[in-house]
């Protein structure tokens, strides 16, 4: 079943350091697996936990959030506050029964085109391991 | 908001870039399905002439007025696109990219996969641009002044540039002197320029022009603001010396109790200098600085009985009760100019670089050629028992760059050069000497490189193509252990004096520039360009911009080529008087607000304060944002209680329908 099963990842990133460092791995031609779908936002600290409980909800068999190291952030300290929310969130979400590969956070920046790889793959790789995810479910919402 | 969206998708073929990997047919066919879509199209080259105007006449025609654009990445062309959207009337900000080939095309191989991907990303791009609202970018002034850090010769032109333009430039530089690294120089490749005498007119010119206020023996403590905007703090450090008296006699120096027992840093360590000094004779500004690690008074607090550089000084100008000084002012523009370090010879301890004497760097070997240098000139080496002048001189290229053992991958660009260049010289001033060049590759890309190389080779120095392994001593000898790769024959060849060509390296203190200007590095870790090609002087911060060998290892003309290139960049908003601010700022809806204050706490620019209103006759606090102090980070948004404070462009009801759409639930 795992041979054949394809999950459906979706990621968030941030404008300045992982967005352009997917963009880099783009223009060096690094080729990894298509299961991860890329929303844009102009900062990790952006990504409400809601979106992560949303995505699983809507389909997403795992969710993966990057954004600048830690220091590193455009806007000073976005990403602390990702790190500290979405740390409380993938707690959550295990206590609610989620496999916590499920959910991965990484550190990519603009410079890190081999390090986006790494981390699509290990995403992709974990979501596989945790299966097709269907506990969350409900019929699409109308927008 | 009311009006029905109305949207136009256009999917990039970018001549096959995409489409090699992705069915565009087939995307701008489901595209054409999606709700609300009355026409989707796909071509060669969107973002060219035609492509443009083949959105802007649909726009005309059907009366859209929601445009997807599914091609490069919104970092390449967004600007574009929004351009073409306004130039028809359209709300710039009624449009929404999707990356199909940075993160789509380009990444993946199989045709199927990709073109799955593509369709999603389009279909979560509809998703979202239906429901974006109108912004108007605003405009707010420009401060017609800019600050430049750095004041080695892409500082100093940036400088002279934007000063002689008729705006003030604050040029900031963290030694005594300006002139950075070309003041260090004797001649320049290919030409024979003497360095000293194109730069220091350059030098005296900062210094005098009525537009620059020089700081020099100065640091940048803090910058904030944006474009246009920004407020700069900066330290001046104690010389311990009164620049308004001191006459730069010198007298001082020479009285030091610790007169020339320092390696001065300008003579690369092997000149001598005093506790209070000059770095160099034509340093400008020629005032005197004390080191303050050295000092015997600063350090001890005495120094005899009374320090003798105040008794020596004439004018009074020796002042230990000075304090560093905190300088504030606003400007428009930075540039960026911290230059480079030489590669630290240590690191390849093969060469035995901190055990003989007679191993010296390529700067060094500048230092000692220098008429200025601490041997006025003429090439004395210690080989361990005697200074002697040389006459067997061997060059290696390629210590510290081109090389992964060291971390560096990357071609320093001025090595090659630099060693045909000193070769010469050695050759003019020893005319009997044998010169000899271990090299990989010679790479003599630039105008009048190939030429000169060939006229030095021609002048009788040997090129061995070869990678040394080793340098030893033999007696008073150093030999160098080689395989000469052309002939594949091992060799051991001896010499009184071997020239590591050292490469450049990002500066060691670069993190502190980094930090302050929130500044990314590629890889290399050299300071990031905002393009490769395209922005080349720019970074991803608007109105900062970079200049010189921060950005990557460069040459004097290639340094003053992109120095005068930042200063053009730099004075646009200046020039303008404003700037544009981003429209995509946080918006608070007054209506849910609870006014807790959680997001006045998270907001890392204080853009967010508690105000009071009346809420239908109840006088409530809720939080308001300053549309000027804002970026539109959004940290806000996703720790509000309330989901009453959203980023405009990235609000929870324009992003959860691209969720959604990524989702896939039928």
């Amino acid at each position: 079943m795992s041979e054949q099963f394809k999950p459906n990842i979706v990621a968030f990133l941030c404008n300045w350091c992982t967005y352009a460092g997917a963009d880099l791995a783009g223009t060096s031609r690094i080729q990894y697996p298509a299961n991860v779908k890329i929303i844009r936002v102009m900062c990790s600290g952006r990504v409400n936990p809601l979106y992560v409980v949303n995505a699983l909800q809507q389909g997403a068999d795992g969710v993966l959030i990057s954004g600048c190291h830690p220091g590193d952030c455009h806007y000073m300290e976005g990403n602390y506050y990702a790190r500290r929310r979405l740390k409380l969130l993938k707690e959550l979400l295990e206590f609610t029964g989620v496999d916590p590969r499920r959910f991965n956070m990484s550190w990519v920046s603009a410079s890190e085109g081999h390090k986006w790889k790494e981390v699509v793959e290990k995403a992709v790789e974990d979501a596989i391991a945790a299966g097709p995810f269907d506990q969350f479910r409900r019929r699409q919402i109308g927008w | 908001m009311t009006e029905k969206p109305k949207l136009g998708v256009y999917v990039c073929h970018c001549g096959i870039n995409i489409s090699a990997t992705v069915d565009v047919e087939a995307v701008s066919d489901y595209a054409q399905g999606l709700p609300n879509v009355v026409v989707a199209r796909n071509y060669s080259y969107m973002c060219s002439d035609p492509g443009q105007l083949l959105i802007k006449d649909d726009i005309k025609e059907y009366g859209l007025n929601r445009i997807v654009v599914a091609s490069c990445s919104p970092r390449m062309h967004e600007p574009t696109f929004r351009k073409a959207l306004q130039e028809v009337g359209l709300n710039p900000y009624f449009l929404e990219m999707a990356n199909i080939r940075e993160q789509c095309s380009w990444v993946h191989q199989d045709r199927e996969e990709a073109t799955a991907k593509a369709k999603n990303l389009v279909a979560a791009a509809v998703a979202k641009v239906r429901l974006l609202e109108p912004l108007a970018p605003r405009e707010v002034d420009a401060e017609p002044a800019a600050l430049v850090i750095g004041a080695g010769i892409a500082g100093i032109q940036a400088s002279l540039d934007i000063a002689d333009a008729g705006f003030k430039v604050y040029l900031v530089e963290q030694s005594p002197s300006v002139g950075g690294r070309m003041a260090q120089l004797d001649k320049t490749f290919p030409t024979l320029d003497c360095s000293a005498c194109i730069l220091t007119p350059k030098m005296v010119d900062v210094a005098n022009h009525p537009n620059i206020e020089l700081l020099a023996y100065s640091e940048v403590e803090e910058v904030s603001g944006f474009v246009g905007n920004f407020e700069v703090k900066v330290r001046r450090k104690a010389r311990y010396v009164d620049v308004s008296k001191c006459t730069g006699c010198g007298d001082c120096a020479e009285a030091c109790r610790l007169a020339n027992r320092f390696p001065s840093e300008f003579d690369e360590g092997m000149g001598k200098r005093s506790a209070i000094y000059l770095p160099f004779p034509q340093a400008v500004p020629a005032k005197y600085t004390i080191d303050p690690e050295k000092c015997l008074f600063l350090t001890r607090g005495r120094c005899g009985k009374s320090p003798k550089c105040v008794d020596a000084c004439k004018p009074g100008a020796i002042d230990f009760e000075q304090k560093d000084e905190i300088v504030s002012f606003k400007v428009g523009a930075i540039i960026v100019a911290t230059g480079f370090d030489v590669f630290d010879a240590n690191k390849k301890p093969e060469y035995g670089y901190s055990d003989y004497p007679n191993v010296i760097t390529g700067l060094e070997m500048e230092r000692l050629v220098s008429a200025s240098g601490p041997t006025g000139g003429e090439i004395l080496v210690d080989n361990g028992e005697e200074k002697i002048v040389p006459k067997e001189i061997a060059f290696i290229q390629c210590v510290g760059s081109r090389d992964q053992s060291v971390g560096n991958e990357y071609c320093s660009r001025v090595c090659c050069m630099y060693t045909a260049k000193q070769a010469h010289l050695i050759k003019d001033k020893i005319p009997d000497a044998t010169v000899k060049v271990y090299y990989i590759d010679v790479r003599a890309f630039g105008k009048g490189f190939e030429e000169f190389y060939d006229r030095v080779r021609r002048e009788g120095i040997r090129y061995v193509r070869g990678n040394p392994s080793e340098i030893f001593k033999e007696g008073n000898k150093l030999v160098v252990k080689v395989e000469d790769t052309l002939t594949a024959t091992p060799r051991e060849d001896k010499f009184d004096l071997v020239v590591l060509a050292v490469g450049l390296t990002p500066r060691s203190d670069d993190r502190k520039i980094i930090d302050l200007l929130r500044l990314s590095q590629s890889p290399d870790r050299f300071l990031m360009e905002a393009h490769p090609k395209l922005r080349p002087v720019d970074t991803a911060s608007d109105g900062i911009f970079l200049a010189g060998c921060c950005q990557g290892p460069k040459d004097i003309p290639d340094t003053v080529a992109q120095a005068k290139g930042a200063a053009a960049s730099a004075m646009i908003p200046l020039a303008r008087g404003k700037v544009a601010i981003d429209a995509q700022v946080a918006e608070v809806i007054e209506d849910t607000c609870r006014g807790c204050g959680f997001c006045v706490s998270i907001c890392p620019y204080s853009a967010i304060e508690l105000v009071t209103i009346n809420r239908m006759g109840n006088m409530v606090e809720v939080a308001r944002v300053n549309e000027a102090l804002c970026k539109g980070c959004g940290s806000c948004s996703a720790g509000c209680l309330s989901n009453s404070i959203q980023p405009r462009s990235f609000r929870d009801r324009q992003i959860l329908p691209q969720i959604a759409a990524l989702g896939g639930i039928e």
